[in-house]
């Protein structure tokens, strides 16, 4: 073999093992979902039969069936209002730009240096005294507007030609509706990658969750499944079925996620 | 001109409307809860039995053992695990920016993957994976590997090296998916004219990819960091801060201090305000290193 070929075949090799590493524990999670918790633990690396038993019991002992509802119904509607308020304000951001709005800029990129530990509390008290507690509206306050989608979306309309805009103003179109009615469509490809990002961003979210969602009623996915494991005996068929079936939607959004999140990426990294 | 004056002032207008929503939910929702940590941080109690008590909180801080725990675990994660992970990431992102690679969507579809998990998901499977009675003690027992399980999660330096690893698979793809967007930004003729020059293909990674990818670098170490010190859903869920708290972050420490022991929001707040002050010097000396130029 040549120099080059050895080198071509321990670029494959790595990268097969990689891959394999990747994929795997996914893998695991799928099969350990369709068996028992005692061919969990043995190591089967095979589908087994136990899954609609696994399933009634998850049914039974969970409010599974609430927990995706209020998963579902957090992760759509912050979706739609982070969308709105960040997209509007990126394009406010490139469209109108004068050195304000730059500083202006400068000061919410600042906001993704304040961790969200040093926030909670303060939040916590604070949206208790508004009884926010244990509401979608609680849940999602804190996460709509977010610099970092709002700079993905000043970002990208720098590709946005402007030329459409004046010519839009001619035409007597008020600034909203060129807005609505120019920029959105336009921006589809921006729209889907920030979708993507945010919807799953909600729906994996965890910790503050479980500071304001705290009764068993408004709990979401991740703290079910988190829930699951502070028994004394765990049930693995069980659990992985949960966690599988909460990383269903993910997955799903992942196939999608992959070519906008890459083109949004690649956008932004110009 | 009459018309234009005002036309242009209600654009004005229109343009700070606009922006009025993000902007006062961000100070609302950030900026003005870090100031309210800051002035907690000084305070005991809450609510009406909240009294000053000067900087007794942070003199709090150097007698307390868990709170050097927690601050050392999190150090440990950071010097550990982001090297790593994105070291790991540049390797597979030049590999599959190498034109001759085939099967390159599939490679970087399977090795984003990971990405796919919710942190609390993830930290559930590697936790099932690694129990005493789990998955890779079965395994590894029936190849004679160890003849009695390994207790990973039970001991510290296992459990924290679980922890790394997990940590590691979860970002990993994100990251290489960060350099291939900046290696495709870079003209292959320079990479041709190198390769005429003579110069390998180790040489090209260090004198071309690393210096040309050196922002996107000090972004992914940037966002590493930061996600690195506010740590939570994956020692929570993978090894609850154990063996005996020996693996426990930060974050975990401030969400126990406020919602699992009676609570102590004041001096939880303090170290909140020791994790801004961290993110903040290391966002800062990052870039300083960065921006410097060779």
């Amino acid at each position: 073999m040549t120099k080059a070929k050895i080198r071509y075949f321990f670029a494959y090799a790595f990268l097969i093992l990689v891959s394999f590493i990747s994929v795997f524990p996914l893998l695991w999670m799928l099969i350990s979902a369709t068996n028992t918790s005692l061919d969990v633990i043995r190591g089967k690396m095979s589908f087994g039969t136990a899954l609609v038993d696994n399933f009634k019991q998850l049914v039974q002992t969970t409010q599974i069936g609430q927990a995706l509802i209020n998963s579902f119904r957090n992760a759509f509607v912050l979706t739609i209002m982070s969308l709105l308020v960040c997209s509007l304000a990126g394009y406010a951001f490139e469209i109108y730009h004068d050195k304000w709005k730059d500083g202006v800029m400068k000061l919410l990129l600042l906001s993704m240096m304040v961790p969200f530990a040093a926030t909670m509390i303060p939040l916590f008290t604070w949206f208790g005294k508004m009884n926010l507690i244990n509401t979608t509206a609680g849940f999602m306050l804190p996460s709509i507007s977010t610099a970092f989608l709002i700079f993905l979306f000043r970002q990208s309309s720098r590709s946005f030609p402007y030329e459409i805009v004046e010519a839009a103003r001619l035409e007597g179109m008020s600034e909203i509706r060129i807005f609505t009615r120019i920029f959105v469509p336009i921006m589809k490809p921006t729209y889907a990658a920030a979708i993507t990002v945010t919807f799953m961003n909600a729906w994996n979210s965890y910790l503050w969750p479980l500071v304001i969602l705290q009764d068993k009623k408004s709990q979401t996915m991740p703290i079910l499944i988190s829930n699951l494991i502070s028994g004394y005996t765990i049930n693995y068929g069980v659990l992985m079925l949960a966690v599988s079936i909460s990383t269903l939607p993910t997955i799903l959004i992942f196939f999608v996620l992959q070519k906008n999140f890459t083109e949004g990426i690649t956008g932004a990294v110009k | 001109m009459k018309i234009r004056l005002p036309l242009e002032k209600r654009r004005k207008l229109v343009s700070w409307l606009f922006l009025l929503p993000a902007t006062l939910l961000i100070a609302g929702m950030s900026f003005y809860p870090m100031i309210k940590a800051f002035l907690l941080s000084f305070t005991k109690g809450f609510g009406k039995t909240s009294e000053f008590v000067g900087t007794y909180n942070y003199q709090r801080l150097f007698q307390d053992s868990l709170f050097k725990t927690a601050l050392g675990n999190t150090f440990i994660y950071l010097i550990i695990q982001v090297p790593l992970m994105l070291i790991l990431a540049l390797i597979l992102a030049s590999l599959l920016n190498n034109p001759k690679i085939k099967c390159k969507g599939l490679f970087r579809t399977m090795i984003f993957l990971p990405c796919a998990t919710s942190l609390v998901s993830y930290s559930i499977i590697f936790r099932s994976m690694f129990a005493l009675d789990g998955f890779a003690n079965s395994v590894l027992m029936n190849l004679n590997v160890i003849n009695k399980p390994i207790n990973w999660i039970g001991e510290i330096w296992p459990a924290r090296i679980i922890i790394i690893l997990a940590i590691t698979w979860r970002w990993t793809g994100y990251n290489m998916i960060f350099y291939l967007s900046g290696l495709q930004n870079i003209d292959p003729q320079i990479y041709e004219s190198a390769k005429i020059d003579g110069a390998s293909a180790s040489q090209q990674f260090r004198k071309i990819t690393i210096p040309l990818l050196k922002p996107i670098i000090l972004l992914t170490a940037i966002m590493s960091t930061n996600g690195t010190l506010q740590l939570f859903d994956e020692t929570k869920n993978l090894t609850n801060g154990g063996p005996a708290n020996m693996t426990i972050s930060i974050s975990q420490y401030i969400y126990k201090l406020s919602f699992e022991y009676s609570p102590q929001f004041g001096y939880a707040a303090t170290i909140s305000f020791i994790v801004f002050l961290l993110v903040a010097v290391l966002s800062f000396l990052q870039m300083k290193v960065g921006d410097k130029r060779d």
